[in-house]
Order: structure tokens, then sequence, then C-alpha cells
């Protein structure tokens, strides 16, 4: 992928982000930048704290110490939602029940009159067929695979047509080819409109497939954060066991 | 225990201050407004008319042995629309309604649907609290006059064909006439109005303070439709004494 300018705008800062829930410590003095117009990978572990973290990104948990900043201005500030459009795209789609699917995607379109309906309409089909879906708009959510909500969810995300754009684990329920469909839609997205990218994945293809920067977050710490290649050379055994773990039973002894 | 009344406070509060906010969710209120007529309404007339008629029933024998029996209307029709109506179906659209509203937004709340509104700048309060409130602080008052019209025919049923009491229609009614005031059935009506204002708060905040999974929304739903009884029951009387000093 492009590397990254050097001198790069940078549009979201971490500092020294804590959070704990009770007595367990799920992140630990977090702090990194995230430049425009960058795909900036998150992975790590289970439980590692991946979500919680994107969570504060966009401000929907507040830290116990520490802050996010969106061009210099807290991310709780409610001037931030109104002026740069934030969209996260949640690990289990989130989509709301009650609503059909077409509706769920045009959510933001309706809620906030961007559009006329007919205008809506035309974008919720133009999105949920980037998504590779068609024939779905009056489905209800409950009746789709999980695959299917979390394009869904994507769709709704693209919809807000952000300048920042929160995915948690974006292909986690996909097949391969639709992962690579929507690896690549991240990139375009990014190439399109300038959208700056934070994905948080176990997904190491889409991980080296897409990333500027990928950040590695182990127990609440951020180990890494570096370029895909300095993460292959870097020598942490940990970072090591986690991006070259692979079966290697022997199948004779298994069966 | 006080926190959460604090909440409820804030909550209302920040309710009424979205009232701006009300005419483009016009189409929300009227939704709700359909769903809890639909789901209330008939129960609430079957409710009244057995409420009516035990009250004849229970005072009309008692009155007609000490020779009162001509006011069996009067006391039906003043017992409906000063306390029974506006008690009974408040509760009843606290255990009907209240719950339903608890556990609607406790699971979206739980699958994260309210984290999605809030990442799509789409207040919760707005499009979640607002409607409901206002559509059951319009239905319940409604609700509340049915519910006295059919139970004073309830009443006039039972004090007609029963044969202890048999009170003709015209009597009980002309009885009932003379002894309601505009202004009992007002007081009732404005009872209901604050009684649905404190179950769609209650029920709704109980909602978004759901915490921990499926269970919570369980725990939610009881908490929302005990709580309201309960202030309800308080309120209740506390309502009535203030509304003895503007008689
Ligand atoms: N609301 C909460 N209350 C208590 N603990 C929480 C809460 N949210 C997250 N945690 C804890 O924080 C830790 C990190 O959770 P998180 O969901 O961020 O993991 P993750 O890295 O996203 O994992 P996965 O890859 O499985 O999604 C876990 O130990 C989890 O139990
Ligand atoms: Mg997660």
């Amino acid at each position: 992928m492009n590397p990254v300018p050097s001198k790069s705008e940078v549009v979201l800062q971490v500092r020294h982000l804590s959070k704990s829930f009770g007595n367990v410590h799920v992140l630990k003095d977090i702090t990194f930048d995230v430049y425009k117009g960058e795909i900036f990978v998150i992975m790590g572990p289970s439980g590692s704290g991946k979500t919680v973290l994107l969570k504060h990104l966009i401000g929907l948990d507040k830290p116990d110490k520490g802050e996010v900043l969106v061009h210099d201005k807290p991310v709780q500030n409610p001037e931030v939602m109104e002026k740069y459009r934030l969209a996260m795209v949640f690990q289990s789609g989130a989509l709301l029940n009650s609503l059909t699917v077409g509706e769920n995607v045009g959510l933001y379109l309706t809620e906030h009159r961007l559009k006329t309906p007919k205008e809506i309409e035309k974008i919720i089909s133009e999105k949920l067929e980037i998504v590779g879906l068609s024939n779905v708009q009056n489905r209800l959510p409950a009746d789709l695979s999980g695959g299917m909500k979390k394009r869904v969810a994507i769709a709704r995300a693209l919809v807000i047509e952000p300048e920042f754009i929160l995915y948690d684990e974006p292909t986690s329920e996909l097949d391969p080819m639709i992962a690579v469909t929507i690896g690549e839609e991240i990139v375009r997205l990014r190439d399109r409109v300038g959208a700056t990218s934070i994905v948080v994945t176990h997904d190491r293809d889409l991980a080296f497939g897409i990333a500027d920067r990928i950040a590695v977050l182990f127990n609440g710490n951020l180990l890494f954060i570096g370029t895909p290649d300095e993460l292959k050379q870097n020598t942490n055994p940990d970072i090591q066991k986690f991006i070259t773990a692979e079966f290697r039973f022997n199948k004779k002894n298994a069966a | 225990m006080f926190q959460s009344i604090g909440e409820l406070i804030v909550l209302f509060w920040t309710t009424l201050r979205a009232f701006p906010a009300l005419w483009r969710n016009r189409a929300k209120v009227l939704d709700q407004i359909f769903e809890i007529g639909n789901a209330s309404l008939l129960m609430a007339c079957i409710l009244s008319l057995f409420i009516g008629g035990v009250l004849a029933l229970q005072t009309g024998p008692v009155l007609v042995e000490r020779g009162l029996g001509q006011y069996v209307g009067g006391m039906v029709g003043i017992s409906m629309c000063k306390e029974l109506a506006p008690v009974m179906m408040a509760i009843l659209i606290a255990g009907r309604i209240g719950s339903a509203m608890a556990a609607e937004i406790g699971s979206m709340q739980v699958y994260q649907e309210i984290d999605a509104l809030r990442t799509m700048n789409i207040n919760p309060v707005h499009y979640l609290v607002l409607p409901r409130l206002v559509a059951i602080s319009l239905v319940l008052p409604v609700l509340i006059i049915f519910s006295i019209v059919v139970g004073w025919l309830g009443g006039a049923l039972v004090a007609s064909f029963n044969h202890q009491i048999s009170i003709g229609f015209q009597s009980y009614f002309a009885n009932l006439r003379n002894l309601v005031h505009v202004r009992s059935v007002v007081g009732g009506l404005l009872k209901g109005l604050i009684f649905a204002m404190i179950i769609g708060t209650v029920s709704c905040h109980q909602g978004l303070h759901t915490l921990g999974g499926p269970r919570g929304i369980g725990r939610s739903v009881t908490k929302a439709v005990v709580n309201s009884i309960v202030l309800i029951l308080i309120l209740d009387y506390i309502l009535t004494r203030l509304l003895m000093f503007a008689d």
C-alpha cells in the first residue's frame, strides 16, 4: 500500500487513554496518532480491549484517564459529531431490529432530513449493491444471516459518507470473497473521499492487505505501531506468535 | 434510590427540552399511539365495566338498607372519575405498555442499537423517549374517559338488574349528573396525565439503563412496572390532597 507521507495531518489523537471496568484494567495508557486518509489497523487477541478502544475513539465510552481528540477537539464535544462525520460498524452489526434493512441503511439520511425520500431510496440500493446485497430492503434484520447483517451495517456506515469510519471486525463473519470485496471497499472509500479508516481485525490477510499502519494491542497495552513490513520484521515473541499462528498439528496423529 | 430519582428527573427534563423535535417525530408518536391504544382499549373497557359493576354491588345494598338507594349513581360516578378510572388505567398501562417500553428500549441498549444511534448522531431521547412519552400522555387520559363512561354503565347495569338494589337507569344517571361535576372529571384526567408521564419516564429510564445482557432486560421490565405502580399510588394520595384544595 502507499506509505503515508510523513508530513500528513494528524486528525485523531489518543492521549494516555486508560479504562477499567471494576478492577479489570482494559486499556492501559494508550497513546497514538492517526493521520488523515490512512487506513489504521488495530490487531490483537480476543479480549485485548479492541472493541473498548474503538468505543472510546467514537465517544461512546468515557475514559477514566486521558483523552481522544478529533481535529484537536475532545470527541465528546457535541460539535465534533456535527462537524466531522464519524461512523462505526459494530462487531455485531447493531442494526435496529424494529426497522427493515432499507430503513436501517437510510436512517441517517431520513432522521437528519438530508435528502428526499426518492434520493434516499436510490442511495440505499446503491450502498447495498456495494456490499453485494440486493433485494433485501424490505426484509427485517432478524431474517438475515450474520454476514449479511454485517454487510448491511457497513452499507449503513457508508451512507453517512463519513470522514472517519471505524470498523469492528468487518470481515469476521464473511466468506473470503466478500471479505476481499469489503477490504477493497475500505480502500476505495479512502481513495474516493479521503476517509480515514480505523479497522479492528484479527484477519491477518485483511490487515496486511489494506493497512497503511498497524497497531498491536495486547492485554490493554499498545505493543507495536508501524507499517505492515515493520510488523513482519518485529521480533517481539508475543507479536511473532500472533502474526504467524497456524495449524501445525499432524493430521495423522489427530485422526 | 435517590440517584434513580435524580436520573428520572434529569431524563424527564431532557425530554421536555426535546419538545421542539416533536413535529419531525410525529409519525413515531402516531405509531406509538396506535400501538398503545390497540393493546389496551379492549382490556380497559372490560376492566372498567367490572369495576363500575362491583362498586355498585358493594355500595348499593348498604345504601338501600339505609334508604339512600338513590345515591348509588353519584357514588359510582364520583368514585370512577376521581379515583378508580385514573388509578386502574394507570396500573393497567404500567403493566401493559410500561413493560413493553422497558423491554424494547432495554433490548436496544443490550444489543448496542442505542450506541449505533449515537454514532449516527441521532439522540436516543429524541428518537425513542420523546415519542413514547408524548404518546402515553395523550392516550392515558383518553383511556380514562372511556373507563369512566364504561364504569358508569357497569354500575348502572348492576344497580338496575341486581334485585337488592333495583335502581333504574333514569334515577341512577339523574343522581350521577347531580353529584358529578365537570371539575371532578378534569381532576381525574389531570391525575392520569401525571401518571402517564411517570410511567413513560420510569419505563424509558429503566430501558436505557439496562445492564448485563438479556437477563438485564427482564430485570428492567420488572423494575419499570413495580416502580411505576409504587410511584403512582404514592402520588395519587398527594394529588388527591392537592385537588381537594382546588375544589
Ligand atoms: N461494559 C463492560 N463491562 C465490563 N467489562 C467489559 C465491558 N466491556 C468490555 N469489557 C471487558 O474488557 C475486555 C476487552 O473487551 P473487548 O470487547 O474490547 O475485547 P476485544 O479485543 O474486542 O475482543 P474480541 O476480539 O473478542 O472482540 C474484556 O475482558 C471484557 O470482558
Ligand atoms: Mg471486539
